[in-house]
């Protein structure tokens, strides 16, 4: 059984003023996938008639979809922040989803996963330092008394930490497990097969067949949708609780 | 018996990964509570069901943090051990 879990492929490098960049696995598979959104996005929202239908009933149930949830975590004042959260839905969904057709999915890359934690957490310090003034928000650091300095520091860092691990661990360990089962799967039918002497009808992978669907059901789509929507809540949550209170 | 210390390292390795992962009884615990208590609420107010499903999702996903840590510490232990 030869299971390997690496990081993403490298395929080439830049060289941009004497900085090694990679262009890895995980950079095609984003490319592809945005590509595939902007496709998708731009044929849905082609054609727009007074009365829905079809393809328009979709697109305007998905866009009242995501309105509907900033305004019940953030409130209507906040109600601008919508195509950044859809935008971070979608990147997060159909990349976790992108490994039902065999990509790499690039949300298992901690990098992609903390990249979001970091630009919630650059868009909360902005909205603290506009809403209270920078002196609000080093104040904030010290709020009920100057001794639990060290502990509000260290949970301003635990947080996009535990954000950009728990989106890379869940989608991770999916990753993991499927390999795992498959590859236990394919010795089991091995060991089940493994009297015929054909060598052709030994290594056909029987138990392969339907059982793994019920798993990916859970790890992949489950999963998946679960990881974006807690990820956007959570950013919605500290992005909203940064800001000024709503009417 | 000889042991090189790089297999020693990979073995004690490997059972840490293994213990690191029984943080994972934790989140179970918890989780389950916090579905117990959904089903809870979903039978004495089942008109609020939806707003009782997300809060639940939500809540849960934020106790999953401590379950999700030792994962990380097993994987890391496991694919990208800094001690070998």
């Amino acid at each position: 059984m030869n299971v390997q879990v690496t990081g993403p492929k490298i395929y080439f490098t830049f060289d941009i003023f004497g900085l090694e960049i990679p262009f890895t696995e995980t950079m095609r598979n984003m490319l592809i996938v945005s590509a595939f959104i902007l496709i998708v996005c731009l044929w849905l929202a082609s054609g727009l008639k007074k009365v829905p239908k079809g393809k328009q009933v979709f697109a305007e149930w998905l866009v009242k979809y995501f309105y509907n949830m900033v305004e019940d975590t953030m409130g209507r004042h906040n109600l601008h922040f919508t195509p950044y959260i859809g935008t971070l839905f979608m990147f997060s969904i159909v990349g976790s989803l992108s490994s039902m057709v065999t990509l790499k999915p690039y949300t298992s890359n901690l990098s992609v996963t903390l990249t979001f934690a970091l630009m919630t957490t650059v868009m909360v310090w902005f909205r603290s330092i506009k809403t209270n003034g920078v002196g609000g928000w080093l104040k904030s650091f010290v709020d009920p008394v100057p001794v639990i300095l060290p502990l509000n520091i260290i949970s301003e860092v635990a947080n996009p930490v535990s954000m950009a691990f728990r989106h890379f661990g869940n989608i991770a360990a999916g990753t993991i497990i499927t390999s795992l089962i498959y590859g236990a799967l394919a010795s089991l039918s091995n060991m089940v097969l493994g009297w015929i002497p054909n060598d052709f009808i030994a290594n056909i992978p029987i138990f392969q067949l339907g059982l793994p669907a019920v798993l990916s059901l859970y790890f992949d789509l489950f999963s998946s949708y679960l990881q974006a929507f807690i990820i956007c809540t959570l950013t919605m949550v500290y992005v909203g609780g940064a800001g000024p209170e709503g009417d | 018996m000889n042991i090189d210390s790089e297999a020693f390292v990979q073995a004690a390795s490997a059972i840490g990964a293994g213990l690191a992962m029984i943080a994972g009884i934790g989140p179970g615990i918890g989780q389950g509570f916090a579905a117990g208590k959904a089903a809870e609420a979903v039978g004495r107010q089942p008109e609020a069901k939806s707003a009782i499903t997300s809060t639940m999702l939500f809540g849960d996903a934020v106790a999953e943090s401590t379950g999700i840590y030792g994962l990380v510490v097993a994987m890391i232990l496991l694919f990208a051990n800094p001690f070998v």
